[in-house]
């Protein structure tokens, strides 16, 4: 392998023996890919008109208006499917062709990831099988069936936790099995190198698209970027323009479950340990032994016990800073957006929208230039969401 | 309790008598730890040349479903890293065969590694092998091990480069553990022809000792691996099913393992008829 994939320390290639050939074969299609004229062409494209791109940086005037803040909302929810998740999944699929690979895996916990990977199989012709956890697939059924009709197969995982920790643990495990065959497209800025490097890049458009716009409409780079945290991918997708602009701050917003000081949070970051989770050393949801929790979060994208190690190593370098909202507190969020707006966001988006919230509350930051990372839109959470607030 | 037996005893030894190594493995405290403890005697009683031993891990991503299930009833039974280590010293205190652990990197990593490798030493264990740390991501760790007279022991499989293997077969001491299938533990009826090719060249690139394992299930393919030039089999899955189907029946499990395992040492002892002629 050409890089160990290190940020800091975290980060890493922790797998059996057995993938890391694997690993090395992917890294090097990567490297080669990444400059290449036909792919690039072929993969902007795609991203142009298959999935929409680029997205609108929208003045939320109303929300601004209400919480006295100038908000800019970068609406990957307009993408096809709903979500930034397409981004990546064009990316590496198209990857996985130029490879020669005959079939994709791929994990998701709220289905988004895996509607955005069936469909870049039915569009590449390439036969491609989900991973769910078999919670996950009794809470989003709706999500299953999506992926059934773009022809996709879901398969249930029904060890450990039965969610989406699991299912990366059985994609993996699948992954071991088939190698020659098969690509595992994996949705988050997580796992063993190249894999969060890989997605990262695959992710950046967002962010290059939002610095252009902003400088376009504001003549200069925002006071705040705010996105949700799962596995990450969102947010370094935003975040990696500006990383270098020190002037500009980076939040990222953890589901927080029912509250992060119980065992009832998805809040890695916040109120997790440094541990080895799926291939990469960052932080880690687990017990005084490094058994790893189980995560809670009412928005299932974000109900995850690890998250990707680069934004382990903007914690520690405190050039990000991470946060975590309640259940409760993005159920308002979620409200907030679609009542001022008329944008019904994901329940992971609105994480960053609750967030936004409390942070505009606070004196110093009234006035203040904010853009937050509109991930995805909400309808794969009415059913959720009509039954946790009532219509 | 007289001195510990090495690797390198133990598979001269078997060597001497013609014999390939039966190593048998099981998760600590599966189904808990007293029944676990007697299933280990009853290994080392019934023809076991050494002991594999492995912690439960919550997200065992190499494993196939019926360790998955091992380690679940094994944590559910309240085994813990510590306990493991107590586990371990129960089984020294019974045996001086070679006893080897078998751990992902986040246990290690969470008790810090020169903690967990000194205990490892203290319990009386002569290596680890850790399931996810390949040797980009091993560190200091060869010298944790040879700190505390640690065999380190790595993992060969088909897909290992020859330029991997030169690299592995320099770090690794005691034995090699050579990956018998593509894929994840767990029984299997067939081996694959590309098993006994691993194996042969796995040799012409190392001098240790090898143990082949994942998907050994049968006294035949404890026989072909040996003939291909393997020095021992490492047996899990199909061992652990025998303990998952007779969970009910302590006695009736303890007998089948027993009879399971003098066959699969039998089979140790009788490399196949072409191969000795
Ligand atoms: C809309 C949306 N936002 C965010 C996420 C969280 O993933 P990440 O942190 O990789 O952006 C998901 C995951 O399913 C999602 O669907």
């Amino acid at each position: 392998m050409i890089s160990k994939g290190k940020f800091g320390k975290f980060g890493g290639v922790f797998v059996p023996e057995l993938l890391i050939p694997a690993l090395e074969e992917l890294e090097a299609a990567y490297l080669k890919y990444k400059d290449d004229d036909e792919f690039n062409n072929e993969l902007n494209y795609y991203l142009k008109e298959f999935a929409g791109r680029p997205t609108a940086l929208y003045h939320a005037e109303n929300l601004s208006k209400k919480l006295g803040c100038k908000i800019y909302l970068k609406r990957e929810d307009m993408l096809h499917t709903g979500a930034h998740k397409i981004n990546n999944t064009l990316a590496q699929g198209l990857l996985a062709k130029y490879m020669g690979k005959t079939r994709l895996i791929a994990e998701t916990g709220a289905g988004q990831h895996g509607i955005a990977t069936a469909v870049v199989g039915a569009l590449l012709g390439i036969p491609t099988e989900v991973y769910m956890g078999s919670e996950d697939v009794e809470r989003q059924k709706l999500n299953v069936f999506r992926m059934e009709l773009s022809n996709a197969a879901v398969l249930p995982v029904e060890s450990g936790s039965r969610t989406l920790k699991d299912a990366i643990n059985e994609a993996m495990r699948d992954w071991i099995t088939n190698l020659k065959t098969t690509h595992y497209l994996i949705g988050s800025t997580m796992g063993p190198h190249p894999y969060p490097t890989m997605v990262k890049y695959f992710q950046s458009i967002i962010g290059q698209e939002t610095k252009r716009q902003i400088m376009e409409k504001e003549g200069r780079l925002p006071d705040t970027i705010m996105a949700c945290v799962g596995g990450g991918s969102n947010a370094l997708g935003i975040f990696s323009e500006f990383i270098g602009d020190d002037e500009v701050e980076l939040v990222g917003v953890e589901g927080g479950g029912h509250d992060i000081k119980s065992h009832r949070t998805g809040a890695t970051l916040t109120m997790g340990t440094e541990g080895v989770l799926h291939g990469s050393l960052s932080y880690v949801l687990q017990n005084n032994d490094g058994q790893i929790n189980e995560a809670h979060s009412v928005s299932a994208g974000l109900d995850y016990p690890g998250v990707g190690p680069e934004h382990a190593y903007l914690k520690d370098t405190s050039r990000a800073c991470y946060d975590a909202v309640t259940d409760q507190e993005a159920l308002e969020g979620f409200r907030l957006l679609s009542k001022t707006e008329g944008i019904i966001p994901a329940l992971e988006s609105a994480h960053a929208i609750a967030y936004a919230k409390k942070y505009a509350e606070k004196k110093e930051n009234k006035g203040k230039i904010i853009i937050i990372n509109l991930s995805g839109r909400g309808d794969k959470d009415m059913d959720l969401v009509s039954r946790q607030i009532g219509g | 309790m007289c001195q510990i037996e090495s690797y390198q005893e133990m598979f001269e030894r078997v060597k001497e008598k013609g014999e390939g190594a039966f190593i048998p493995f099981i998760v600590v405290g599966d189904p808990d730890f007293e029944t676990s403890l007697e299933i280990v005697k009853t290994y080392a009683d019934s023809g076991a040349d050494a002991l594999e031993l492995g912690f439960p891990f919550s997200d065992p991503l190499a494993d196939g479903p019926t360790v998955q299930a091992a380690d679940k009833r094994s944590l559910s039974s309240g085994m813990t890293t510590k306990r493991g280590f107590e586990f371990i010293k129960c089984i020294r205190e019974y045996t001086n065969i070679p006893l080897g652990l078998l751990v992902y990197y986040n246990l290690i990593y969470k008790m810090g590694e020169d903690e967990f490798y000194k205990a490892a030493m203290e319990c009386g264990l002569n290596g680890i092998l850790v399931a996810d740390l390949p040797p980009e991501e091993v560190g200091i760790l060869l010298d944790t091990a040879d700190k505390y007279g640690l065999d380190q022991i790595f993992m060969a499989a088909q897909t290992t480069t020859n330029e991997r293997l030169e690299k592995i077969a320099e770090m690794c001491t005691g034995f090699l553990y050579v990956v018998a299938v593509m894929g994840v533990t767990g029984a299997r009826s067939e081996l694959a022809d590309a098993t006994v090719e691993l194996v042969s060249r796995v040799r012409c690139h190392s001098d240790l000792p090898l143990a082949v394992g994942f998907g050994i299930s049968h006294p035949e393919h404890i026989q072909n691996v040996l003939s291909a030039g393997s020095d021992g089999a490492i047996v899990a899955s199909a061992l652990l099913n025998i303990i998952e189907e007779n969970l009910e029946n302590k006695e009736v499990m303890l007998q089948k393992v027993g009879s399971f395992c003098r066959q699969l040492k039998e089979a140790t002892r009788h490399k196949k008829i072409e191969e000795l002629v």
